[in-house]
């Protein structure tokens, strides 16, 4: 299963970092804990290595084009340089993979989640048809690092031949480090700030070993979770799957309706109302909630956590799940089942944390 | 690894101490290591008669919950108010400060069902 390895797999080991099977990679769960790791980040600047995610090129006179029938979000708005957040659809409306979209100046790159890449290259390949678009897969050729943080800009100065601290949020830039061609993007999975790097294979080791050098502290998988748990990010095979559109994932601000036709459009046009809807939750005390635990009202079950912890730096019982809209409003009190005891659940506000404005 | 010989282990990742009547109970260092840091610690009550496998407690991390199962049957006579206090005592040292709860058991119990360190030893191996 988990045979996939990044070209930090070695340092990960070296480092005793606790592998885990994710994805279809083995990667780093955690190096000294999950707690410290995750307030590095809300607190310094924390560095993850995000080699498993897939990253794809589309070149050729209609790679505008394909992306715009593919992807939920506007591609023909994008500036130059600018990062965009959106969804690939079937055509029941359901969610085949969330992903980023980059446009350079004579090219489109997307990062899609290591679960799904297989999946999406096929999907790609399949409903390219005639098109004149040239996919490539560029996942084994290259690392991708995260620094996230309030630090992170004090962590990347001086690093890169450009000053990437100009970067506005999702928006990236191709620079140099030693030499060496790197894309540089604003963006991240934590609520922090931060930048994600793409490197060639060869210089992910030397590049982590430099930003640690700086101050920074390597993270796990664990950690990354709890982050964008905090920050109600949603992580496909938990809140997201192709049994779920993004309206009851809360995520219309990433489809673009009236921009043209697109892969699930229809199916979204006519799908049902008043289907269960992403919530968050805080539970009373200190007891998790975990995915799969049933949510009860009025002595039914009537709906489901699709991820939960206790989080470290909020320091309380958080989770997200899914529940019909006339349990969804902000104060609805719920009971949640942990393992045979019921835990008062309330419906609060996402996200649970927001960074502080600087 | 640093299982400590003169404890037996359950294949469920506790491990018992039995000194005349009274079993100390907790879990190994390899449970603590694969669950992360414990956030929540929850015990049988004083007085609770339990038989082997039945569940005398529950942990949670950031990650996962595990319930915690006894090796052996007996009555729950002591739990470790300093470890629900305190969960790093858990996390740092599970086979010392980090004890669970103390049962006070039958003198001619049975631990021929459980593992001892070079049996446990093996069956972690590889993690």
């Amino acid at each position: 299963m988990a045979d996939l390895r990044t070209p930090l797999h070695s340092w990960h080991v070296a480092h005793k970092a606790r592998m885990v099977a994710f994805g279809g990679w083995d990667m780093p769960v955690q190096y000294t804990g999950i707690i410290e790791e995750h307030k590095a980040v809300r607190g310094g600047g924390g560095l993850f290595d995000i080699g498993h995610m897939a990253r794809l090129s589309f070149t050729g006179p209609d790679a505008l084009g394909f992306l715009e029938s593919a992807f939920t979000n506007s591609v023909a708005s994008m500036q130059v340089g600018q990062v965009r957040y959106g969804l690939i659809l079937n055509d029941r409306g359901g969610i085949l993979d969330d992903i980023l979209v980059y446009r350079f100046r004579d090219h489109f790159e997307a990062v899609v989640n290591a679960g799904n890449r297989e999946k999406i290259l096929d999907w790609l390949k399949e409903h390219l048809g005639e098109l004149d678009c040239n996919i490539v897969d560029h996942t084994f050729e290259t690392a991708m690092i995260a620094i996230q943080g309030p630090q992170s800009v004090a962590l990347v100065d001086g690093l890169f031949a450009d000053d990437v601290s100009k970067l506005k949020y999702y928006f990236a830039t191709h620079t140099t480090w030693s030499g060496h061609a790197v894309t540089v993007s604003r963006t991240g999975y934590t609520g922090e700030d931060g930048f994600e790097i793409v490197i060639p294979n060869a210089l992910g080791v030397p590049l982590w070993e430099a930003l640690i050098a700086k101050g920074a502290v390597p993270c796990g998988l664990g950690s990354r979770d709890t982050l964008r748990l905090e920050a109600a990010m949603p992580l496909y095979g938990h809140e997201l799957s192709e049994q779920i559109d993004p309206i009851q994932a809360k995520l219309e601000w990433a489809v673009k309706m009236d921009k043209g036709d697109f892969h699930g459009r229809a199916a979204l046009r006519n799908r049902l109302p008043a289907l269960p809807e992403r919530v968050g939750l805080l539970l009373e005390g200190k007891r998790a909630a975990r995915e799969g635990s049933m949510l009860f009202a009025e002595g039914s079950a009537v709906g489901i956590v699709t991820s939960g912890s206790y989080v470290p730096h909020l320091q309380q019982s958080i989770a997200m799940g899914y529940l019909p809209k006339n349990f969804s409003p902000v104060g609805t009190e719920l009971l949640v089942d942990l393992r045979g005891t019921k835990v008062t659940a309330t419906v609060v506000a996402l996200p649970f944390y927001t960074r502080p404005k600087t | 690894m640093t299982n400590p010989t003169d404890l037996k282990y359950a294949q469920s990742h506790e491990w018992v101490k039995l000194t005349g009547e009274i079993a100390t109970i907790g879990v190994t260092k390899f449970a603590v290591e694969q669950l992360t840091e414990p956030t929540f610690l929850e015990l049988a009550k004083l007085g609770k008669s339990v038989k082997a496998a039945d569940e005398i407690g529950v942990i949670e991390s950031v990650k996962s919950t595990s319930s915690i199962y006894s090796p052996i049957p007996g009555d729950v006579i002591e739990v470790n108010q300093a470890a629900l206090d305190n969960l790093a005592l858990v996390n740092d040292d599970p086979f010392g400060a980090g004890w669970l709860l103390k049962m006070k058991v039958n003198p001619d119990v049975l631990l021929d069902h459980l593992l001892d360190a070079a049996q446990y030893d093996a069956q972690i191996a590889g993690h």
